[in-house]
């Protein structure tokens, strides 16, 4: 099967291009596995991968126009020739590599950490099943960046609107039981560009390689938001 | 050359569970501490972790620490260091609660507290009925945990150097480490990291093996770094084969599915544990199944075309089971075999997992190696804690639920013991440039542009060799053969070559630095592997079928100088309670 990569780095080359390769893919080959039997022939090819099982988020690039994680992403699924670019609107470091820092810090300006003004108990705090059954859906998040490198307005606004992985994040310790910050932090979303600069346009929910829905997540924040505020 | 210095009170190489949990620990001292990882931190391999840790809180069944301390020094073949287990059994209650108030999403009972499920060596009364002891957030266990450290360490503003390779300790004639040398993989710039303390938590060495469950990225470069600084390494022969890998792929399916009560058959239907270990059957510890399964497939009872694998059986358990206790595992098995437990059985078959040997520590976490009459003597500054090293919790086979106990454990265990070392070392060390220098020339090695092989190729054929010379059964033939195939790739290594020089987030390069790293530890694996003439834990010889406490009652310390083979005590006194005395270990 043919593969057109995304090839860049800044030392050498002006400017980016794209090359091709041909790669024998054998049954049940991940794109990751494909990426690896280049690497073999072009040991100059960069792309970050790490856990080869869909759980470190590493591997976030996009495969025939769609985010997702190649070592998932089963070659059967696409029509060859396979196009792969890196993860859209981030910079470049080289080829599929790029640059995640602004992606990490609307992560940590959301403040992801549980805020308790309740003293610890001697042993574990008390949570029902249906408690901790609204964290489903939220805490598996790997940080992969496929959606928020999926979204326009991230694409458009990444440095003021927080972006679908951290907004599902601020939506995790909302919905935590144990968390007591919930007003703080949805004054912390409140103007019209942390959270309100999502369209609904989906395309999050729909790259999710976990099966995950920022979507609904923000949707729910925004009605959250609206209690908050009258 | 003049290189960049950055000054940190503690630096933290690695930031898996036991990094992290170091690092808070340090944070909240007020140290300033510096975690340097190859990955940015939650790709961490902690995070593929499953099935849960192990703590008696008593939630599900009657439990208690001291069933626990039990169970783990049974599990490790009386290989374990019993001062260590015991401080491990007392503190894991309340290091699970302090994860719990960290925000760990732990799945629940309907009384609102932890839930625990059963995993493999477990037992209640010192060998009595099944206990459940892991402590679980689904099958995410280590996502959930290591999502958990890494938030706190944002909270605690603890400094994160991500994507940076550590390439060798720097240390003085003295033998005190006074940092490291590291790579800025995005840039391809060295730096050095001076501290008064180092902590390595690189984690394991899985990709030794062709077939594993581990990531791309543990390759052991924490214990290549000690070995090169005349470290030794302890225990390597001991390599968990973990019963329950997805067949001929090596993903991992948690213990846990058996925990739920899922089980393993073979090609007549036979529910085949029942005849390995009557009593705990398919929870019985690893060594003990992994053993089963492979002895199944060698009898001609395997399944599928070529009769080699077996078939992990949990439809049964019913879909909502599986889709809230288990949907982790559900989702691997459907990628990678397009096989849905709802419906079909796992193909599954043991697969490399976990390194019980590493860097010898105490249980302070400080890293203790022989000089003259004392057996452990402390490298002043130096720490290790987690899979990279060997306090020793796990002996001769760690049980299924400890490894996360362990890093948790003893990364707080390191951090404290830095805190009182940084109070009475309050200044730097003068800088060593002679050792600086070295590290360098590691690095500067792969700059060399003329002919020669490929890193990869070197690299497959290593993870061939050590399958096929030290797997789950080892003969003195096959290991004595393997010791040759494995220093005939060292000798490979000094015409390696790289073909990319370029410095920009040049991962073959790493990978070059990685190998290193491989071969030294295989290296050390399988000569520990053909010196110890006995069967212990994961360590099974055919021409040596049973334990012999008398002679080898002892841990293997491996020098790669040399490649010398040292041993030392067990420490079989606990802290306060009584000494538990080897006996034939049965499930």
């Amino acid at each position: 099967m043919k593969f057109s990569i995304y090839r860049y780095n800044p030392e050498t080359d002006e400017k980016p291009y794209r090359q091709e390769y041909d790669v024998e893919v054998s049954a049940g080959m991940m794109v990751l596995g494909a990426l690896m039997k280049i690497k073999e022939q072009d040991p100059s090819l960069s792309f970050r991968h790490s856990c080869g099982e869909g759980v470190c988020g590493s591997d976030g690039m996009n495969m025939n126009g769609t985010n997702g994680l190649s070592c998932v992403t089963a070659v059967s699924s696409l029509k060859g020739p396979v196009t792969i670019n890196p993860l859209p609107g981030m910079p470049v470091v080289r080829d599929l590599v790029v640059d995640l820092s602004q992606f990490y810090e609307q992560y940590r300006a959301v403040k992801p950490y549980l805020m308790g003004h309740e003293p610890e108990p001697e042993i574990e705090r008390l949570q029902s099943p249906a408690e901790r059954e609204k964290l489903d859906g939220l805490y598996e998040c790997v940080l992969c960046a496929c959606c928020s490198t999926a979204c326009p307005s991230f694409w458009w606004n990444p440095e003021k609107f927080r972006g679908p992985a951290a907004l599902l994040q601020a939506a995790r310790f909302i919905n935590d039981s144990r968390d007591s910050a919930t007003a703080e932090r949805l004054s912390e979303l409140e103007g019209p560009y942390k959270l309100f600069r999502c369209h609904s346009i989906m395309n999050c929910t729909n790259v999710c390689p976990k099966g995950l829905n920022p979507s609904k997540a923000i949707g729910d924040i925004k009605k959250k938001m609206l209690k908050h505020v009258i | 050359m003049i290189l960049p210095v950055r000054k940190f009170d503690s630096l933290v190489i690695g930031a898996g569970g036991g990094g992290l949990r170091a690092a808070l620990q340090l944070a909240h001292a007020d140290a300033n501490v510096a975690v340097v990882s190859k990955v940015f931190p939650t790709r961490s391999h902690t995070v593929a972790a499953q099935g849960g840790v192990n703590a008696a809180l008593a939630n599900v069944l009657p439990d208690n620490w001291h069933w626990h301390m039990y169970d783990t020094i049974k599990g490790s073949d009386y290989l374990a260091d019993q001062d260590a287990v015991e401080y491990m059994c007392r503190a894991a209650s309340h290091l699970v609660y302090e994860l719990e108030h960290a925000g760990v999403p732990f799945s629940r009972l309907d009384n609102g507290k932890i839930y625990q499920r059963a995993f493999g060596g477990q037992s209640q009364d010192f060998g009595g009925a099944q206990a459940a002891r892991t402590c679980a957030a689904a099958d995410r266990t280590g996502h959930a945990i290591l999502h958990s450290l890494y938030q706190q360490n944002i909270a605690a503003k603890t400094h994160f150097f991500d994507e940076y390779y550590a390439i060798d300790l720097i240390n003085d004639d003295e033998g005190n480490i006074l940092g490291a040398l590291v790579l800025e993989i995005e840039t391809g710039e060295p730096l050095v990291i001076e501290a008064k303390t180092t902590l390595l938590a690189t984690g394991g060495v899985g990709r030794i093996f062709r077939t594993n469950t581990n990531a791309q990225i543990n390759t052991g470069d924490g214990m290549g770094m000690a070995l090169r600084a005349g470290i030794p390494l302890q225990d390597m022969e001991f390599f968990q084969f973990h019963p329950t890998g997805i067949a001929g792929k090596g993903m991992l399916i948690t213990e846990g599915v058996r925990g739920e009560g899922g089980y393993l058959v073979n090609n007549d239907g036979e529910r085949f544990m029942e005849r390995y270990a009557p009593n705990a059957r398919d929870l019985a510890s690893r060594d003990v199944v992994s053993r089963a399964i492979y002895m199944e497939v060698k009898e001609g009872r395997g399944c599928g075309p070529n009769k080699d694998y077996v078939l992990l059986k949990l439809d049964h358990l019913g879909a909502d089971v599986i889709k809230q206790r288990l949907p982790g595992i559900r989702d691997t098995s459907i990628t990678f075999m397009n096989v849905d437990p709802i419906e079909e059985s796992i193909p599954i078959y043991p697969t490399a997992h976990y390194t019980m040997g590493g860097i010898p520590t105490n249980r302070f976490g400080q890293v203790v190696v022989p000089v003259k009459h004392s057996a452990e003597e402390a490298i002043p500054g130096l720490y290790a804690v987690g899979e990279c090293a060997c306090v020793s919790v796990h002996g001769a086979n760690r049980l299924g639920g400890n490894s996360l106990l362990d890093i948790i454990v003893f990364g707080r265990s390191a951090g404290n013991h830095i805190v009182e070392f940084l109070k009475s070392n309050r200044h730097h060390r003068p800088m060593n440039w002679d050792s600086v220098e070295q590290a360098m020339q590691r690095l500067r090695r792969w700059d060399d542009t003329s002919d020669g092989e490929s890193v990869t190729q070197i690299r497959i054929d290593l993870q061939k060799e050590m399958e096929s010379h030290c797997g789950v059964f080892r003969t003195e033939e096959i290991l004595k053969d393997g010791i040759e195939k494995i220093r005939a790739i060292k000798a490979r290594m000094v015409n390696a070559r790289l073909t990319d020089h370029s410095n920009v987030f040049n991962t073959a390069r790493i990978e070059a630095l990685e190998l290193e790293n491989l071969v030294e530890i295989a290296l050390a694996t399988i000569h520990s592997a053909y010196a110890r003439q006995e069967s212990r834990g994961a360590h099974s010889r055919v021409d040596f079928p049973v334990r012999d406490d008398k002679n080898w009652m002892k841990h293997s310390l491996f020098f790669m100088q040399d490649e010398q083979l040292d041993y030392k005590p067990v420490r079989t006194k606990p802290l306060t309670v009584d000494t538990f005395p080897p006996k034939e270990r049965v499930y």
